[in-house]
């Protein structure tokens, strides 16, 4: 071990995070190498580890002959300091070689909050920020992720971007890179061939201009570069690769245990979700082959807890068929199964008896907004019978706690949908008083709320977000109407969610304001530790930028978006129709009634 | 069901694994090897698992123990191999057997103590390490399990100390007690620190070598 890192770790919180060395750590001999890639998450080990995607990409990549892809994660805050202060470069966990010497820097970028992560870990790896700075074809700088839906705001320090699902394009990103190694390309030729795989999206090939009044005026494509670039989707999950045999890390992580991905996509079309909008379109994993990856995962892991994880996993049509079949391991390996993700529609008390054995805890479900009127309008299509009813069975079956989730300032929100939150916590109180089958145990009421922020790729991608000052209205309105002392109300006063707002809708302009934050000291941005709002406006200031223009503005329809170049398959009239039907208050609905015609099945046909 | 008891190496990488991280690991590790821990009783089971002497985060260690309960009846024979197969880099076990006696049997502990000086070892320094440890009284300061710091006198916890040197390090193989209580070889470092200031060393590593019994003799 590096004598100087032996010297740092004993000063540091969980040092086990920056050592590696866990089971199944992928080490390979440097001369049979010839690309090496740092894989790196701009976050803190414990949530990258978390990432089901890291886990695919790292064994995908490690399953390229000649390719050895490391690990490598933002440290926190007392680590950087002794980094920094011993002068020490970021370094990968498998090798301990510092990142800036490899070939591909590759970020997986989940939420816009850790962006200025990103930037942070380039400024530790040593690597320039700008692409444009970087003139050499090595290191190049590459990302990919949900963010990137929108990645316009960090565009300008990104070499190439990958749109949509990872596992088959990267393998084309590596090959066509090792080509251009091999060749003596430049780093421009090398863009300029790469632009031409689907799903890859290069910045630098796009000239944004703007108008007086800072709304987009075209985005033009150059060099050859197509002027849509479309997202990439695995069409037949049965053939997609999955980790069955993965890191075991040997420190305690966010999801400790095996994620087993049963189906992407969602059939629900919620208005406001960008993941239910960008991840169509629905395609499940075969019943028989979750069960094999299941037994092959918890045999080679020691695990025993598993997710059965998805967007909306009561709508995965053989769930019980699963469950059946996954008994006899629960059984036999004391595993546990958990399902987060159920809706209170179809959530089957049945199912969730047999999982939990015992261990009745609490039910989280989440409604979103007070009254049918809203969630018609988000298009939740769950109706207060629906989750009393589960509410019902719940408490008849023993439990005594229950979360809500909800929304503040969903587009068409009006006081009266605010106050009737606490009205369903009243209602959920009174069917607990009518079902309960032990009263003496108590009953115990979690209402959160939580900022809404719009995204990019939604129907509510033209709706401003609520302003601070409306939103802390709101909640106190709401907080004078809970006033059963059996419900506990949560929100957060998070300027994060505000930042988030600006950031997920930004143009390129913001690359000057993530720029200057970063220099200004912004880093694991995502905490709360860590981010500090009068940093933000400072940098916006200086760049004489406004943020509430990003934030609150409303969007006219045509308006040239800054993602408007970026093809997720769901059609532009189709997200509009769906933002009509919002303030009609009509739903639509579920893919498996009726197909709505978003135009997700260009890449294959939907599977629901 | 069988009582067993795990000899292992803790180096490298894994001396950063915290005590119930590792408690952890074990447990994955022994399903993948196929061995099924005995659970407790309770409202919530548990694998029944302990380490007989935890190490300090950051320490390496030859002879650390681990006592375990199985479901089946057997020796041990080949689970420290089909362990080795899985376990992080760092972690190596060297024997499984039924063990001959109780944790509490076990009374010191051997360690190698590396003092790095980055500027070479001062002048004298051996000689005033020695005469320092052959005092009476060497009080040092030490934090409890509740976080308050409180008084440790580490003369009657060192059984043998012996002190040599090689270039810009100075290095004692030291005999201290294991447990009730116990000597972390680490508070020798403190010691120096508080009563010879000048001689405190840039780096202190600690390296468990041996376990013995109240006699001396090898405890496994």
């Amino acid at each position: 071990m590096d004598r100087r890192l032996e010297r740092i770790l004993p000063r540091v919180q969980k040092p086990a995070r920056y050592v590696g060395g866990e089971y199944n750590a992928v080490m390979k001999d440097l001369s049979r190498v010839d690309t090496r890639v740092a894989f790196c998450f701009p976050d803190t080990y414990e949530i990258g580890m978390s990432n089901l995607g890291m886990r695919i990409l790292y064994g995908v990549m490690n399953g390229m002959d000649g390719v050895w892809c490391e690990r490598c994660f933002h440290p926190w805050g007392d680590m950087e300091a002794e980094l920094r202060k011993a002068g020490m470069p970021l370094c990968a966990l498998e090798s301990g070689d510092p990142i800036g010497t490899f070939d591909l820097i590759a970020f997986s970028v989940g939420y816009e909050m850790a962006f200025p992560a990103l930037l942070n870990m380039l400024d530790l790896a040593g690597v320039p920020l700008r692409s444009a700075d970087r003139s050499g074809l090595t290191p190049l700088v590459i990302a990919g992720g949900t963010a990137m839906y929108n990645c316009e705001p960090i565009a300008d320090f990104l070499d190439l971007v990958l749109l949509g699902e990872g596992e088959e394009q990267i393998v084309e990103v590596v090959e066509l890179y090792r080509q251009a190694k091999r060749e003596g390309w430049d780093k421009h030729t090398f863009l300029c061939k790469a632009c031409h795989l689907d799903g890859v999206y290069v910045p630098s090939l796009y000239d944004v201009s703007y108008h007086d009044d800072g709304t987009v005026r075209a985005i033009v494509p150059k060099d050859g570069a197509p002027a849509r670039v479309r997202k990439r989707v695995v069409t037949d999950m049965d053939k997609a690769y999955y980790p069955a045999k993965t890191i075991v890390p040997s420190t305690e992580i966010v999801q400790d245990r095996i994620t087993l991905e049963l189906f992407r996509g969602c059939i629900r079309g919620c208005r406001f979700c960008q993941a239910g909008y960008v991840y169509r379109p629905v395609r499940s994993r075969s019943e028989e082959l979750c069960a094999r990856y299941a037994r092959e995962a918890v045999e080679d892991s020691g695990y025993q807890e598993m997710t059965l994880s998805s967007l909306s996993t009561s709508d995965y049509r053989p769930l019980v068929e699963l469950c059946d079949d996954l008994e006899p391991l629960c059984e036999r390996e004391h595993l546990n199964l958990s399902l987060p993700s159920l809706r209170a529609d179809n959530f089957s008390m049945a199912l969730m008896e047999r999982l939990q054995k015992g261990r009745k805890t609490g039910l989280t479900f989440a409604p979103e907004a007070g009254t049918q009127r809203l969630r018609d309008a988000i298009n939740k299509n769950l109706t207060e019978d629906d989750l009393l009813g589960s509410c019902r069975r719940a408490f008849a079956g023993g439990y005594s706690a229950v979360k809500l989730y909800f929304m503040l300032g969903l587009p068409t929100e009006t006081d009266e949908d605010v106050a009737a939150i606490a009205d369903v916590a009243a209602h959920v109180m009174h069917a607990w008083r009518e079902s309960a089958s032990n009263k003496n145990r108590g009953i115990r009421i979690t209402v959160s709320t939580s900022w809404f922020v719009p995204k990019a790729h939604t129907a509510f991608q033209w709706e401003p977000q609520i302003s601070i000052e409306e939103y802390e209205r709101r909640v106190a309105l709401l907080r004078e109407r809970m006033n059963t002392k059996t419900v506990t109300y949560n929100w957060h006063p998070s300027p994060t969610s505000f930042m988030e707002a600006v950031l997920s809708r930004g143009d390129r302009r913001l690359c000057k304001v993530l720029s200057l934050v970063h220099e200004k000291g912004a880093t694991l941005d995502a905490w709360e530790d860590y981010f500090s709002l009068p940093r933000w406006l400072e940098a916006f200031g200086e760049c004489g930028l406004d943020p509430h223009f990003y934030a609150n503005r409303v969007r006219e329809h045509g308006e040239v978006l800054p993602w408007s170049h970026i093809d997720v398959g769901v059609t532009d009239s189709f997200l509009w129709r769906e933002h009509e039907r919002a303030y009609e208050g009509v739903t639509t609905p579920d893919c498996r009634t009726q197909c709505s015609g978003c135009g997700a099945n260009c890449f294959c046909p939907c599977d629901h | 069901m069988s009582k067993l008891r795990l000899l292992f190496i803790k180096e490298n990488q894994a001396s950063y694994i915290s005590h119930l991280d590792l408690m952890r690991t074990f447990q994955r590790a022994f399903l993948r090897a196929g061995v099924t821990l005995r659970h407790s009783q309770g409202f919530h089971p548990h694998p029944l698992l302990s380490v007989v002497l935890p190490l300090p985060v950051g320490q390496s260690s030859e002879c650390e123990l681990l006592d375990f309960e199985t479901e089946r009846d057997f020796g041990g024979a080949d689970v420290a191999e089909r362990l080795n197969a899985g376990l992080p880099a760092g972690l190596r076990a060297r024997a499984c057997y039924p063990p001959e006696r109780s944790a509490r049997a076990l009374a010191f502990v051997r360690a190698r103590v590396e003092l790095d000086y980055d500027g070479g070892v001062p002048a004298g320094t051996l000689d005033a390490l020695r005469e320092l440890f052959s005092r009476g009284e060497v009080p040092v300061e030490k934090r409890t399990k509740h976080k308050e710091l409180t008084e440790l006198n580490v003369a009657p916890l060192i059984r043998r100390l012996d002190w040599c040197e090689a270039k810009s390090l100075v290095t004692a193989d030291a005999v201290v007690a294991a447990q009730d209580p116990g000597l972390n070889p680490a508070l020798l470092g403190s010691a120096i620190a508080r009563h010879l200031p000048d001689l405190a060393p840039d780096f202190l590593r600690v390296r468990r070598l041996e376990l013995y019994d109240a006699e001396g003799k090898t405890f496994r």
